[in-house]
């Protein structure tokens, strides 16, 4: 310990003497091990602290400072007394030691043994004594935090200092220039605001000092070193402005001056502010400036270009109006609330009546704004501006008036969060509501497409608001949509007609029961057949399928519509051929509508279970049946576009049911194409000898019925056994292998694939797997064999089952894939193949039908397989080569953009020479995989620009139509590159494509045009 | 205030709606079938040029109606007339400039283009279509590069 304590003059010596900085961590170190005391290092010191030489005195200081920053905390009271007492008197000494003494002393104020009335003395040494902005960056920094440090230790203190120490703070923090400790300063000024701390006469002082640096304006030097954006400024600052009412007598006027500036961002920094004054202010701190104010805010809203300028200006105005509403009334003063909500609509509502003029716009956004402020406001603001938008209305003749005006309107009945009626209220709308609906049904039957959609807004709006629609409203209103499924053919308008039955239904289903299904449903069933060739009744017919699945939003509604839409499938079947493919084919996407609703609303779920799904099976059963027995193949539901529209109806409801009902529907449907058990379909006249999933007899017609099977067994849950799932794979296998019906074999596979994904891994997979694996090795090795093609669809099924579940077979079934890649007959299915690998597929195999589908598979298949590729493309000879960059184009095409960005600069000389390859498929396949990666280009591809515009630009003659708008596309995004690395190649992109302006197809021509003109700005002043 | 007041000579102008976006035909995805230009196509090049002083489009003000533009394939010409939101509009030059320029930028070389103010709906009518039908005063224009950023705004997708 002697031993020790001898070391420290030495150490202190050279520390002083010697310059040698590292001995004062060695000093430290001492002091943290109890080595020697702090006292015993000022005793050390002595004569450096007391030195004549302002050099010896300085390196003193900075010995103690340094070894009491680590060391502050083990400190006595008394210790911390004699320390400051020490570091205050050497405040005044020469400028050289200052710094050392601030860092000591912040140091200091850190001490929890902080004796009482030291934070007092420290701050009035510190202001007395030092001039702060005239130190340096890092010691301004120390003096701000000793602020901070003492504001949270010794509150009380502080406050005790009175104005006092707010002048000093504004003395100190006067003209600071650096964003790091402008941040700090501000914290301290927000400390002052909230804390309570004693403003009095220094009010304006405080504000002055802060309100200078506002609207800020920094730039960050490159890369941004200190992390500090403009955006932390400015909130920071905000926060100070705008925490106190006692600023606003300055703060006002400074905003409305401000607003005045021609910079973009000091205008809306000057909203926003006041947007934020809002919550802290009351009315009578607003009272003096509120015309000013509203004149600036109406001359923005009117005049601005900018949407940012504008959203700024309104939600300014509606945080002034929400102040103005939160004011008490007193029965001898006027409102504030209404006397500045006057102001607003005597400057804004005569716009609203020029419903052909610009400023309608802009003086609605206006009274939405302070309208949506509050229940009161809302009040007020309607009161005045509804009866004279519905007069405007009644009194226009033209629809682009009217539309213009009930646009205005919509905006007015659309309650915001703060204005909603709070209970016991009434809807501000309730006055209005007679004359809003008979303005709301002129406008349904206007013949404007416009007119209409705007009214349907406003009526979904209405109904969406308890009590605005009486029954008998209601009523009309279903009448008139109605009227327009059966009459109105503009898809817009269908779309709108389609999502306000859809909204309104769920709140008076009663109506559509009884009205709209009904005549939906007639109209379905009359016969049009005078009139077969025109296309207007099918297109009606279209429209009430797909409105009855629109309005189908609930159970009771679903018993309703489902049966209308299963009657046409019956009757469809029953052959009578008043029914189109594509009506059959919409009736089937109008039930897979419904049958999505089954999820979260069990009740639908079991209804499909009980009903729909034995009858359409027994549909598409007696379908097949039928055109089996006769060669007379009219029957829509045998065709494989019907079928296929009905494979996601069965998959959503079953993909939804609750397990009990589930696994009945398994067994129901394994029993039916195993056995022939006909029991559960209803009007059983079935053959007794149903053998669905045979082909020997080239009985298409039945073994394609195995897509519905998929559709079921593939879309439960895990928890759901499967019965028989073994005899079932194994006819699922033959099926797959042995069919010559290109539809049935693929769906065997798929449904063969969806089971294997789902099967718990084990004995009984691998020997399943290895059974099949087996047969379609054999059957692709034998070249003369008829089933290549068969064998290899399942193989791929197989392949992409695995893949997803991370199955370690699945290597060896990709290996294979890729080995086909060489084969004369299958190589360019093979190619393809992989697209059907990456991509998810619509119904099976997809998450939606729960299969086991491992995150990031095709991250995991791109790094196993790409460089396998990379060889084998190298290896290939030349007219292979293709085969080889198209697999290359599908699988990188379906990478996430992400990985897109990381791997593909290794990939980039093998895509550009993709793009010279002949195939169009191919060419189109790297293109549209290039046009994404464009947007954000790797690094990788400065280097290969030129190589890249040369291809691009020659694709714009190629022959398919589709490559030019592609390649044009890409020349497009191309322009967006940073400017120095694309302006070389400017005048030649501008003379190229000069050629596909007059290109013969006008969609061509549209790209060019868009490209071109990108390009004539690129470099260009006022470009980009 | 005044400042910026002053800025706009019509602050309050008559609005328009926008046409709906042309519907795309199985013609036009036909590989075969040649599509020949015409007025609408013409129409969409020049319905989107931001006006110099509003955020609105030439064509919300009106000032290009689809009847106003004639195009004919075959004889390779074009015309356009444009009417400015009121007769002493001095933007009209500024205008026509951007439309001349944008269907120089965007049409085959073959196409004669002539750009004019509708008779009789502005004070010095005859003088701008002067400037605007002269190749060289047109090419002088542009080589002035703050009349050159201008017409460049105009053409530009605002993004604001």
């Amino acid at each position: 310990m002697a031993a020790e304590s001898a070391r420290l003059p030495g150490l202190v010596e050279e520390f002083v003497a010697g310059e040698v900085d590292s001995k004062a961590a060695d000093v430290t170190e001492g002091v943290k091990a109890g080595n020697f005391t702090i006292l015993e290092l000022v005793e050390a010191l002595g004569l450096s602290l007391t030195s004549s030489q302002p050099q010896t005195r300085g390196r003193g200081v900075q010995l103690l400072s340094q070894v009491l920053q680590e060391c502050y905390s083990g400190l006595s009271e008394k210790e911390v007394e004699v320390l400051i007492a020490f570091y205050e008197n050497r405040l005044k000494d020469h400028y050289a030691i200052t710094p050392h003494v601030l860092r000591g002393l912040k140091a200091l104020v850190k001490s929890t043994a902080l004796p009482p009335g030291s934070a007092v003395s420290i701050l009035k040494s510190l202001f007395q004594d030092i001039h702060v902005q005239s130190l340096m960056v890092a010691q301004r920094s120390c003096v701000y935090n000793m602020l901070i440090s003492l504001m949270e230790s010794r509150e009380g203190e502080l406050k005790g200092l009175g104005p006092d120490f707010v002048y000093g703070f504004v003395q100190a923090v006067d003209g600071e220039r650096d964003p790091r400790n402008l941040l700090l300063a501000f914290q301290i000024a927000r400390n002052i605001i909230h804390r309570g701390y004693d403003l009095s006469q220094f009010t304006e002082e405080l504000f002055e000092v802060m309100s200078c640096y506002f609207p800020i304006d920094f730039t960050p030097p490159p890369n941004n070193p200190h992390g500090i954006a403009e955006e932390d400024l400015i909130l920071a600052l905000r926060a100070v402005l705008t925490g106190t009412p006692r600023f606003a007598e300055f703060l006002l006027p400074l905003i409305i001056e401000k607003l005045d500036s021609d910079v973009q961002n000091a205008k809306v920094d000057s909203l926003q502010t006041l947007a934020a004054c809002g919550p802290v202010y009351g009315h009578r701190e607003l009272a003096d400036f509120l015309p000013g104010l509203w004149s600036s805010i109406r001359r923005e809203v009117f005049q601005t270009a900018s949407e940012r300028v504008e959203s700024a200006g309104l939600a300014a105005l509606t945080s002034l109006s929400a102040c103005l509403s939160r004011s008490v009334l007193t029965s001898d003063s006027e409102d504030p609330l209404q006397v500045f909500l006057e102001l607003v609509l005597k400057d804004c509502k005569h716009h609203l009546c020029e419903p052909d003029l610009k400023l309608v716009w802009p003086s609605a956004k206006l009274l939405q704004a302070a309208c949506g402020a509050s229940y009161r406001s809302s009040l007020l603001i309607t009161a005045t501006v509804l009866p004279a938008l519905l007069d405007e209305y009644s009194s226009r003749a033209q629809c682009a008036q009217r539309r213009t005006l009930l646009e205005v309107l919509h905006g007015f009945v659309q309650p915001t969060p703060s204005s909603l009626s709070a209970e016991g209220e009434e809807s501000v709308l309730l006055p209005f509501q007679k004359s809003l609906c008979s303005a709301v049904f002129s406008a349904l039957s206007e013949s404007s497409a416009g007119l209409q959609i705007t009214a349907i807004k406003v009526l979904i709006t209405l109904g969406e608001q308890p009590g605005l629609l009486s029954e008998s409203e209601v009523e009309t209103a279903v009448d008139h949509l109605t009227k327009l499924i059966l009459e109105e053919d503009d898809a817009q308008v269908s779309l709108a007609v389609a999502e306000c039955a859809g909204s309104l239904s769920r709140l008076h289903p009663s109506s559509f029961t009884s009205r709209l299904i009904p005549r939906l449903k007639d109209e379905i069933f009359s016969e049009p057949m005078v009139l077969r060739d025109d296309s207007a009744p099918s297109k009606t017919r279209q429209r009430c399928v797909s409105a009855l699945a629109s309005v189908s939003t609930l159970p009771g509604l679903v018993q309703e519509t489902a049966p209308v839409l299963l009657q046409v499938l019956s009757s469809a079947q029953r052959g009578s051929n008043s029914f189109s493919l594509e009506e059959v084919t919409s009736v089937c996407h109008s039930l897979q509508r419904i049958a999505n609703r089954a999820q979260g609303a069990e009740e639908i779920g079991k209804f499909f279970h009980d009903v729909i799904i034995p009858q359409l099976l027994g549909l598409a059963l007696q379908a097949a049946l039928q055109s089996q027995r006769s060669s007379d193949l009219s029957s829509a539901l045998t065709q494989e576009t019907v079928l296929s529209a009905l494979v996601p109806v069965i998959s959503s409801v079953c993909a939804a049911l609750q397990t009990d009902l589930a696994a009945q529907t398994a067994a129901q449907f394994v029993s039916l194409f195993l056995d022939g058990e006909t029991s559960f379909l209803p009007e059983n006249t079935y053959p007794s000898q149903i053998q669905l999933l045979k082909s020997e007899f080239e009985s298409w017609s039945q073994s394609q019925l195995v897509c519905l099977l998929m559709a079921c067994v593939c879309s439960f849950p895990h928890n759901v056994e499967i019965p028989e799932i073994d005899r079932l794979l194994g006819q699922l296998e033959d099926l797959s292998c042995t069919s010559t019906h290109p539809f049935s074999y693929t769906s065997a596979a798929k449904c063969f694939a969806g089971l294997i994904n789902k099967r718990a891994a084990g004995q009984a997979l691998d020997a399943a797997l290895e059974k099949t694996l087996k047969r379609i090795r054999e059957t692709l090795d034998c070249e003369s064999s008829a089933q290549r093609v068969q064998a290899f669809t399942l193989l791929v099924w197989v392949a992409k089952a695995l893949l997803l579940r991370y199955h370690p077979l699945s290597t060896a079934l990709s290996d294979k894939i890729f080995s086909l890649l060489r084969d004369p007959e299958l190589g360019s299915r093979a190619a393809d193949s992989l697209s059907l690998l990456m991509s998810d597929s619509s119904d099976v195999l997809n998450r939606s039908c729960h299969a086991d589908v491992r995150i990031m598979y095709r991250q995991r298949f791109f790094t196993e397989n790409s460089d396998k590729l990379v060889q084998g493309f190298n290896s290939a000879e030349q007219e292979k080569k293709s085969v080889y960059l198209k697999a290359l184009s599908h699988i990188v095409n379906n990478l996430p953009r992400q990985v897109q960005l990381t791997e593909l600069p290794p990939l980039l000389p093998l895509l550009l020479e993709a793009l010279l390859c002949p195939d169009d498929a191919v060419q189109l396949s790297v293109l549209s995989c290039l046009q994404p990666v464009l947007q954000d280009p790797p690094p990788a591809l400065s280097s290969q620009l030129e190589a890249l515009f040369s291809r691009l630009l020659s694709l714009t003659s190629s022959s398919a139509m589709n490559v030019r708008i592609a390649a044009l596309r890409c020349i497009h995004a191309l322009s967006r590159l940073p400017e120095h690395t694309v302006l070389p190649f400017r005048a030649r992109v501008l003379r190229v494509l000069a050629s596909p302006l007059d290109d013969k197809k006008r969609l061509v021509r549209k790209e060019a045009v868009s490209a071109r003109g990108e390009w004539f700005l690129l470099g260009s002043p006022g470009g980009r | 205030m005044s400042v910026t007041a002053a800025r706009l000579e019509n602050s309050n102008p008559l609005i328009f709606h926008r046409a709906a976006e042309r519907l795309i035909t199985t013609e036009e995805q036909d590989e075969h079938l040649p599509d020949p230009i015409d007025d609408r196509e013409i129409f969409d090049l020049i319905r989107s040029i931001n006006d110099p002083e509003h955020p609105l489009s030439l064509e919300e003000l009106n000032v290009v109606e689809q009847v106003r533009v004639n195009v004919n394939d075959q004889e390779s010409t074009v015309s356009v007339e444009f009417t400015p939101t009121i007769p002493h509009c001095s933007m009209a030059t500024l205008i026509g400039l951007s439309i001349k320029v944008k269907l120089l930028r965007s049409l085959p070389d073959r196409f004669k283009i002539d750009v004019h103010i509708t008779p009789g709906t502005h004070a010095s009518e005859d003088a701008v279509n002067k400037q605007l039908a002269d190749k060289e005063r047109v090419a002088a224009a542009l080589e002035n590069s703050q009349l050159l950023e201008v017409v460049n705004q105009c053409l530009s997708n605002r993004t604001l």
